[in-house]
């Protein structure tokens, strides 16, 4: 599903924020990117989206080359992921349904049955009731769920979140957590970037570590460990 | 294309600031040009009516009978450059004379003969009253045998055919740079208006969106503000011409339909590559 061999990303300006990087995720996982501010667990995420192109080493998604992809299939490549971020990244001046309807119609989809798509998302996360509400109008928690009803609206094999409860509180953090997971037993393989280790804690799902750019440690390939002394 | 235009028309209702801000920028840059324009357009009209009395005067033999003259006025006027021949008899010379020149009109009154001869008066069509033209002609008519002399001010032609020449480049030059200017200023303001949506582009991006389908809206847009803008500036210049018209009296023409719809168009043009150039290099950038 996701396979990165040997992949090195430069920064612009010089140094490496991925050396030599290698891992593969399978259909239907769910794994946690792990590591400290800066250690590259965006830049992973964002070669996945094709926001970033390795400098060296090859990025293959759901069996497309990342490395030479031409940029006009990139749009594609993106409607079978769904991606949240930490900052929700929802347009303020749309519903939360006008907001999940968005990512439909950007793929022509007939209007007919748009709007019974975005209403079953918006089941889904819990949020049907608050289909009318702009994004200012509801919490943290209710923002990130509509982010995840709009990744969710496409039907993604892949499912990408970057650091999706680093701005919510405790519960709204469970909530959110209890979707992904959700999601992933639908069968969506599912890659979340955290800092969190508590939450990396509680769920039994694939580790791997990111320090300074480098591959430190996969619960897939290395002995397991002592989780306490997990940074 | 339904999906476009609301796209297009959802910036008017969430930046309406900054969408009457280009509206208003593209009016007034376009009103300058038009000003500019309706200057050039009084300017045309005024020489065309100088043009107008360009005129070639044939001054026949006296004592010419009116028959050979009937027949060569018949030859005159089917010059490919002429638009009029009148045959001038001694009599209607004098009374002309004595009407136009009141100063002498006691000496005319005592004549005891005409002095004055007949003659044939030649307009030319326009486009052919320059000096080229004109002489080309007048060699023409001394080759009559009636014809005694030809005069048509040479000088006062060769100097109209000057000043139509530099009134011409002027408009040429200014025109451009004002047009120049125009492009720009208008360019910037959509510039804005693309960067001030650069988050919501950058969503779009992420959730699969073609750049065809981000640029389509904000060509739909821009070229409507360009449209409304030149729509203002045509209404503003017009009450330019109105207030000039009325006090200074001066009796201004202004653009006739063909040059105003030329106006909106260029508007709507600018409206539509400035948008085209302000996405597509924002989006070849993120």
């Amino acid at each position: 599903m996701i396979k990165f061999t040997n992949v090195f990303k430069a920064f612009p300006k010089g140094g490496l924020a991925l050396k030599d990087v290698s891992f593969h995720i399978a259909k239907g996982e769910f794994a946690f990117l792990t590591g400290h501010s800066g250690a590259g667990k965006s830049t992973v995420l964002k070669l996945i989206y094709a926001d970033e192109r390795p400098t060296s080493g090859e990025v293959r998604v759901s069996g497309h080359g990342i490395t030479d992809m031409r940029p006009r299939d990139v749009p594609l490549l993106r409607r079978r992921l769904g991606i949240v971020f930490q900052d929700f990244r929802l347009l303020e001046d749309r519903t939360a349904e006008e907001n999940v309807g968005f990512a439909l119609e950007v793929t022509a989809a007939r209007q007919s049955t748009i709007a019974a798509r975005v209403m079953r998302v918006l089941t889904q996360v819990g949020l049907a009731a608050k289909a009318q509400a702009y994004p200012r109008e509801l919490s943290g928690g209710e923002q990130q769920r509509v982010a995840i009803a709009r990744a969710l609206v496409n039907e993604p094999t892949v499912f990408l979140a970057d650091e999706p409860t680093g701005n919510l509180d405790e519960r709204a953090t469970r909530g959110v957590f209890q979707l992904l997971r959700d999601i992933n037993a639908s069968g969506t393989a599912v890659v979340m970037a955290t800092h969190d280790l508590d939450l990396v804690r509680q769920a039994p799902y694939r580790v791997i570590e990111l320090q300074e750019g480098a591959l430190v440690y996969d619960s897939a390939v290395d002995e397991p460990r002592d989780q306490a002394a997990a940074p | 294309m339904n999906l476009v235009v609301r796209e297009a028309f959802r910036t008017f209702k969430r930046a309406p600031l900054l969408s009457a801000l280009s509206v208003t920028t593209i009016a007034f840059s376009l009103f300058v040009l038009g000003l500019f324009g309706l200057v050039v357009v009084n300017l045309q009209d005024a020489l065309r009516r100088v043009e107008e009395r360009v005129e070639i005067v044939a001054y026949l033999l006296p004592g010419t009978p009116i028959e050979p003259v009937t027949i060569g006025l018949k030859d005159i006027e089917a010059f490919p450059e002429v638009q009029a021949a009148t045959y001038v008899s001694e009599d209607q010379a004098l009374a002309r004379a004595r009407a136009e020149l009141v100063e002498f009109r006691d000496v005319l009154r005592e004549l005891e003969r005409n002095p004055l001869p007949a003659s044939v008066e030649v307009k030319l069509k326009p486009g052919f009253r320059d000096t080229e033209h004109v002489s080309a002609v007048a060699e023409r008519l001394l080759g009559f045998g009636f014809v005694d002399d030809v005069r048509f001010g040479r000088d006062w032609i060769e100097k109209l055919d000057r000043l139509r020449q530099l009134a011409g480049a002027v408009a040429i030059v200014v025109g451009v740079a004002f047009a120049v200017v125009a492009v720009i200023i208008i360019g910037t303001t959509i510039r804005m208006t693309v960067l001030q949506r650069s988050r919501e582009i950058a969503i779009m991006r992420l959730v699969g969106a073609t750049d065809g389908f981000i640029r389509r809206p904000f060509l739909l847009q821009g070229a409507l503000k360009g449209l409304l803008g030149g729509t203002v500036a045509i209404a503003l210049s017009f009450a330019a011409y109105a207030v000039v018209d009325r006090y200074l009296e001066i009796h201004a023409t202004f653009f006739s339909y063909e040059q105003a719809a030329v106006i909106i168009g260029f508007g709507a043009l600018i409206g539509l590559i400035g948008s085209a150039t302000s996405v597509g290099r924002h989006l070849r950038r993120v």
